[in-house]
């Protein structure tokens, strides 16, 4: 083979030339910032106008940050040992960190029961947000709202126990009688867990001691980051089943129940969260019985709850009406009944289509939870403008208080946003 | 064989009511308004009972007393001897100013950021993503307060400059950013109708000039599309636009004799006079509002132009179209269908949270007549009703206008 043109010609290559590597400005990190960077004289100009102004915000935020002081005792001690230089003074996060997290009237004495709860919560939500741990880890996750109470509000342990007894009694009877129909068996199961907790509430008041394990803490005595925590917790949990139920009425073909969802639905969403914890705070105490004080703590949860399971019907509202029609017909002409074709083959599809919606609810929720300081609960925007910035010590400090709160804020509802992301990727069965 | 599709000829059993699908949404129905009556009764007997014990009564008649209280930022006249009534339009008026404004201001930013979320610049675009992340993960009500500290702690007070050596300078000689708010000059007419500054009239015959000047321009555009159709030359029309736009309000400025009413440090010892002054509470909840939201339409306006498929790009530069015609003309009419419906959503949304002016003293309609209104006289439910039969109107009023420009947009199929 190789010396097959010998004759006609002078030089024949016999083996391929080795791959040279591509011209400096054709590839790696020069061709990425040709390409990404400094593709036109306009792009150029934006890229440096960029890095100005990017050099402007860590030129002044990052010395202020890293010459930041952590110990003193005060705004002018911070003051003196900076003699004006600018530099942050973070010693309010550190001598204020339990405030800003647990409030300022929760006995310090108390502060590991809701750490517990916290640690317990991620213990609690790892099954429903990650299915591959076992499903049997779901009974922790049906224990927690119970145990969270206990810790955080403390008393007597009965009251929980009886409120689990009541669940659980009700949830036996319901798997029992819905064998046979859906309606006696959701009717069956609130008869008994009422009848339980009714025999349950004789029970406490004969045999709770007044000396319980855990000290009683009142509602109001909640506040800082935990509240917002608990309320956007609390809200989110309750508002979805909320949610779906008024997205199944607003779907019904019965006019009567549709229009009770329809206008439920557009006058919570027509009016701003404010004027419900207005609500809340001084209108909703005429509507209980004149002997009962439900406290503002319940109230708002009230309020909340409603408020976010408004938003979130019109979200599940739209996964079922980009379901094919051909599913519903599908559970019709298997037999199944409304319960169990909602139950078997609508609902687990639509919610998997709402479920990004439903997160953006669910964040957008947790940040207006900031706003029941307007209705002067000390959450921990109210500690923050309240009993920090009102004390003669820290007067004044409000960089790093805000700061403080807008990043902790920050890192959970991105967190959030980060799982939806994650978890949509994961649902996501269609073949593209 | 007989068919199986008779209808059972039993005599009617009660059990039917459940069991039988002809009549069980008939007694769903009424089983369902029981309890709303029930619900509804027990509510209103609560009510009624609480009222009872506390001995109050329902009723409206505290709109007509005097408020007693004042107002910094009002849009018409009003002082504290004038009704509650008043002060809660005063409320609504502001509440309507600053929601305007921020959903002006929110549109430019979510668009100019959802643009360049998209630009070729890698910098650009990562820049451009943190601001969506960093402010659509943050309380509003944050933001308002970071702002509003901005306003009243960075900012110097008005002192600094009065005097004949001030300590700081005006921006370019008119504007003065002080920790009370932003004082700009304002414009008046010297020989309009009325002579004085109060004269609404003058302002009525500018905005007729305008609304003159738009339908010129509207006709301008048809004609030369109508030359265009006939003829396949499109006339120049830009300068005539701009004359159209320009030379009635100057001849009219002329006329009426504009002039200028600049922020004063002369005039008085301790505080700028003249000028218009915007309020610190407005500027900080005007400018979070716009911030905040416009990060949530920075993403709606990336997901429309994303909407349009590539194919639509390509085809148009298949016919020859400039890159940036191809923008204006293919890509951006068509994105524009999938980015107002969640735009109509982000207006409604600025609206509603323009109620937390309560956090930082602006006088909205939440501030007057839910806050201090209700304070004073203690009629709790009036006035909460009152608010949110205002937000409830202002919000279907804004979903049905907007629903009419959306119809309007749509896609003609036939």
């Amino acid at each position: 083979m190789s010396d097959t043109h010998a004759q006609s010609v002078a030089y024949v290559r016999e083996t391929a030339i080795p791959p040279a590597p591509a011209p400096v400005n054709a590839a790696g990190p020069v061709k990425w910032m040709r390409d990404n960077l400094f593709a036109t004289w306009a792009n150029a100009l934006l890229t440096v106008a960029a890095l100005y102004v990017l050099y402007l915000i860590l030129a002044s935020t990052l010395p202020w940050i890293f010459g930041g002081l952590w110990t003193t005792s005060s705004l002018a001690e911070c003051r003196e040992i900076l003699q004006g230089k600018s530099a942050a003074c973070f010693s309010v996060l550190s001598e204020r960190w339990n405030q800003l997290l647990f409030g300022f009237k929760y006995p310090s004495e108390l502060y590991w029961r809701p750490g517990i709860a916290f640690v317990l919560l991620f213990i609690a939500f790892a099954p429903v947000l990650f299915f591959d741990l076992p499903r049997k880890l779901l009974i922790l996750t049906a224990l927690y709202p119970f145990v969270a109470y206990w810790l955080i509000w403390g008393g007597s342990i009965l009251i929980p126990i009886m409120a689990l007894a009541g669940f659980v009694g009700g949830y036996v009877v319901y798997s029992k009688l819905v064998t046979r129909n859906f309606a006696a068996g959701f009717f069956g199961g609130i008869a008994a867990a009422a009848v339980i907790w009714i025999i349950g509430d004789y029970i406490v008041g004969a045999l709770a001691s007044d000396t319980p394990w855990l000290t009683p803490v009142p509602s109001r005595d909640l506040g800082g980051f935990m509240l917002n925590l608990m309320l956007g917790v609390t809200c989110v949990s309750l508002s979805i089943p909320l949610g779906i139920a008024l997205a199944l009425g607003r779907q019904s073909s019965m006019p009567l129940i549709k229009w009770i969802c329809v206008v439920f639905i557009e006058f919570i969403r027509g009016v701003p969260l404010i004027t419900l914890l207005f609500v809340a705070s001084v209108m909703l105490a005429y509507f209980f019985p004149p002997e009962a004080t439900v406290d503002l703590f319940l109230r708002v949860v009230i309020m909340i709850t409603m408020f976010s399971s408004a938003y979130i019907a019109e979200v599940i509202r739209g996964g079922l009406a980009a379901l094919p029609k051909g599913q519903y017909e599908a559970g019709d002409s298997l037999g199944l009944d409304y319960a169990q074709s909602m139950r078997l083959i609508i609902l687990p599809q639509a919610l998997k289509i709402s479920i990004p919606g439903i997160v953006n609810i669910a964040v957008g929720l947790f940040k207006d939870t900031t706003l029941v300081s307007v209705i002067s609960m000390f959450d921990l925007v109210g500690m923050i403008r309240g009993p920090i910035l009102a004390s003669t010590d820290w007067n004044g400090v409000y960089w790093e208080l805000l700061g403080f709160a807008a990043l902790l804020f920050f890192v959970v509802c991105y967190g959030i946003s980060q799982y939806s992301q994650w978890l949509e990727r994961r649902l996501a069965t269609d073949h593209r | 064989m007989s068919t199986l599709t008779d209808p059972p000829t039993g005599s009617f059993r009660l059990s039917m009511l459940l069991n039988d699908t002809r009549y069980r949404s008939m007694t769903l129905q009424v089983i369902a308004a029981i309890v709303l009556a029930t619900l509804l009764f027990y509510l209103y007997s609560n009510l009624a009972a609480n009222l009872r014990a506390a001995g109050l009564n329902i009723s409206f008649d505290f709109l007509g007393s005097s408020a007693g209280y004042d107002i910094n930022q009002t849009l018409i006249e009003y002082d504290s001897q004038s009704s509650n009534l008043r002060a809660a339009v005063v409320g609504i008026l502001n509440t309507l100013l600053v929601a305007v404004l921020a959903c002006v201001t929110a549109t430019v930013f979510g668009v100019i950021a959802g643009v360049l979320r998209l630009s070729n610049n890698w910098l650009v675009r990562k820049l451009m993503a943190a601001y969506v992340e960093i402010f659509r993960n943050i309380p509003v009500l944050i933001w308002i307060i970071i702002i509003f500290t901005i306003m009243t702690a960075v900012l110097p007070g008005a002192r600094a400059y009065l005097g004949d050596d001030p300590e700081r300078d005006m921006l370019g000689g008119v504007i003065a950013l002080t920790n009370r708010g932003i004082y700009v000059p304002s414009p008046f007419f010297t020989s309009g109708f009325g002579g004085g500054e109060g004269s609404g009239l003058n302002w009525l015959i500018v905005l007729a000039v305008l609304a003159g000047s738009f339908f010129a321009t509207r006709f301008i555009t048809h004609s030369a599309d109508a030359k265009q159709e006939a003829t396949g030359v499109r006339p120049k029309t830009g300068l005539l636009n701009l004359a159209v736009w320009f030379v009635p309000l100057v001849v009219l400025a002329l006329v009426l004799g504009l002039s200028w009413d600049l922020p004063d440090p002369l005039a008085n010892r301790f505080n700028l006079r003249g000028g218009l002054q915007i309020g610190a509470p407005l500027i900080a909840l005007w400018f979070a509002l716009s911030i905040y939201t416009g990060a949530f339409i920075a993403e709606n306006v990336r997901a429309g132009i994303q909407a349009v498929s590539k194919g639509q790009t390509e085809a148009a530069s298949a016919l020859g179209i400039r890159p940036r015609r191809v923008m204006s003309l293919v890509v951006l009419p068509q994105a524009l269908r999938v980015i107002i419906p969640p735009l109509i959503s982000q207006y409604l949304n600025i609206t509603k949270n323009s109620s937390l002016a309560i956090a930082v003293g602006y006088a909205d309609i939440t501030a007057t007549l839910g806050g201090i209104t209700l304070n004073q006289t203690g009629r709790a439910i009036e006035c909460v009703l009152l608010l949110m039969l205002f937000y409830l109107v202002i919000s279907l009023v804004i979903s049905a206008v907007m629903n009419v420009y959306n119809s309007s947009m749509k896609l003609k199929e036939r």
